[in-house]
């Protein structure tokens, strides 16, 4: 069996959206996507503080102060992109108009709630900012995060231990091992690393998996 | 003769009292009002609450106004960064509170003070701590949590040109919680990098009619 590493999980989530997709890409992992896209397909980035149409990093000596994405780098505005503010910004995200969210993940449920914002931890500082609206409000919501953590748990669970940032919304979880649907009747593997077999993915992921129906 | 702009940052900010409820634009350093929050701290109020999407960065700015210890509240969405040592310091030490607002219920909070809204039910942070204590309410297939807005004494705004009717227009990702933060406010106190004759914007491209606008510095 072979992991993918951070760039071929990117790769991997960036093969699935589809041409004319509005699409926000979350802080850390998530953003690696922008660099995978598809050459061929018009796909329309959306930054939380007030950017459609997000290009990429500006040549060095060419970055500019007021043009920043949410993770508070440098970017650049594709032609025909457009600025707003925040209310119209969270309004494309809570208002059902973003057709992709991608998002990070500590742990996702078989139920699909979503915790990515806090530890929970007594001496950490909360700090959520759009991940709650993206939860709730993106058509589809995609996680990407690796399948174990470090001391070798499955993310995927049962019940998230951690504090939640939105119950029920994620669509499908990427990991470096599997591609896994969240249905009402629960986790549908869509594929699986070379050489890992379902079996295996099973007893690494602790909770129940169904084998995708092909006719699905 | 309607005439918004004022002489300097210290002048529109003299009256500014002790405990006001200050909205400070900007994400990051786009649209932050750097020489308005300096003459905030000269001017020396203090046990401020204050709005912005971030607790402050580095040294400066908003992170130097908590650093001089003005600030009692901030509401916010994300204090936490690599660079947000003063807040850090002084929320570990007590010295300050927070209250987590999900950035676009923030946003939204924020615009309904400034359109007249008493409340409003939004989806966002149903079923999860944030939500602990507040009313909620299932409206057809969905659950909502109510949310009240966020009123200010004042906001400080960072825009790039004006005119004397206090009509703005901003640059690029620096228009952020601007246009909103200046209705939501009482007196929005904004700070420009041009100003210009009645007339030279294109009413066109105002992003925030004057109306919402009561004081203007070219700086």
């Amino acid at each position: 069996m072979k992991k993918l590493d951070r760039k071929q999980m990117a790769a991997r989530v960036a093969r699935d959206i589809p041409e004319g997709a509005y699409v926000n890409l979350g802080i850390g992992l998530p953003t690696l996507v922008a660099d995978f896209l598809p050459k061929g397909r018009e796909i329309i980035l959306h930054s939380e503080n007030g950017i459609l149409g997000v290009g990429p990093k500006p040549a060095p000596g060419m970055e500019d102060d007021d043009l920043m994405n949410a993770g508070k780098e440098p970017v650049t505005l594709l032609t025909g992109g457009a600025y707003f503010h925040h209310a119209d910004s969270f309004a494309m995200i809570r208002g059902r108009h973003l057709d992709f969210a991608i998002l990070g993940a500590f742990q996702v449920s078989v139920a699909g709630d979503l915790a990515n914002w806090h530890t929970g931890g007594a001496d950490a500082i909360p700090a959520v900012g759009g991940a709650m609206d993206l939860a709730v409000g993106a058509k589809k919501v995609l996680v990407m995060m690796e399948h174990l953590t470090k001391n070798g748990e499955s993310k995927i669970v049962e019940r998230c231990s951690y504090p939640l940032t939105g119950a029920r919304c994620v669509d499908r979880i990427y990991t470096d091992l599997a591609v896994i649907d969240v249905k009402a009747d629960g986790l549908h593997v869509v594929d699986t690393v070379e050489g890992l077999s379902f079996e295996e993915l099973q007893r690494l992921t602790g909770v129940p998996l169904k084998r995708l129906a092909t006719a699905a | 003769m309607i005439n918004k702009f004022v002489a300097s940052p210290a002048a529109a900010l003299a009256d500014v009292p002790d405990g006001a409820t200050v909205m400070i634009h900007g994400f990051g350093n786009a649209g932050m009002p750097s020489a308005l929050i300096n003459a905030l701290i000269e001017q020396g109020a203090r046990e401020l609450t204050i709005v912005n999407n971030n607790a402050g960065n580095a040294d400066t700015g908003l992170a130097a106004l908590i650093a001089a210890k003005r600030v009692r509240k901030i509401l916010c969405s994300f204090p936490r960064q690599s660079d947000s040592w003063h807040f850090d310091k002084a929320y570990r030490a007590g010295e300050i509170e927070l209250e987590l607002v999900p950035q676009g219920t923030l946003a939204e909070r924020i615009r309904a003070a400034g359109a007249g809204i008493g409340a409003f039910y939004t989806p966002t942070a149903f079923g999860t701590k944030l939500a602990e204590g507040k009313e909620t309410r299932r409206i057809g297939d969905r659950d909502y949590v109510l949310e009240y807005p966020i009123y200010a004494d004042y906001a400080l705004i960072k825009a790039d040109r004006a005119d004397r009717w206090g009509n703005l227009t901003y640059r690029m990702s620096a228009r952020n919680f601007g246009p909103i933060m200046a209705a939501a406010a009482k007196i929005s106190v904004v700070q420009v990098r041009e100003t210009v004759e009645l007339g030279e914007l294109d009413p066109e491209h105002i992003v925030t009619p004057g109306i919402f606008v009561k004081r203007v510095v070219k700086h």
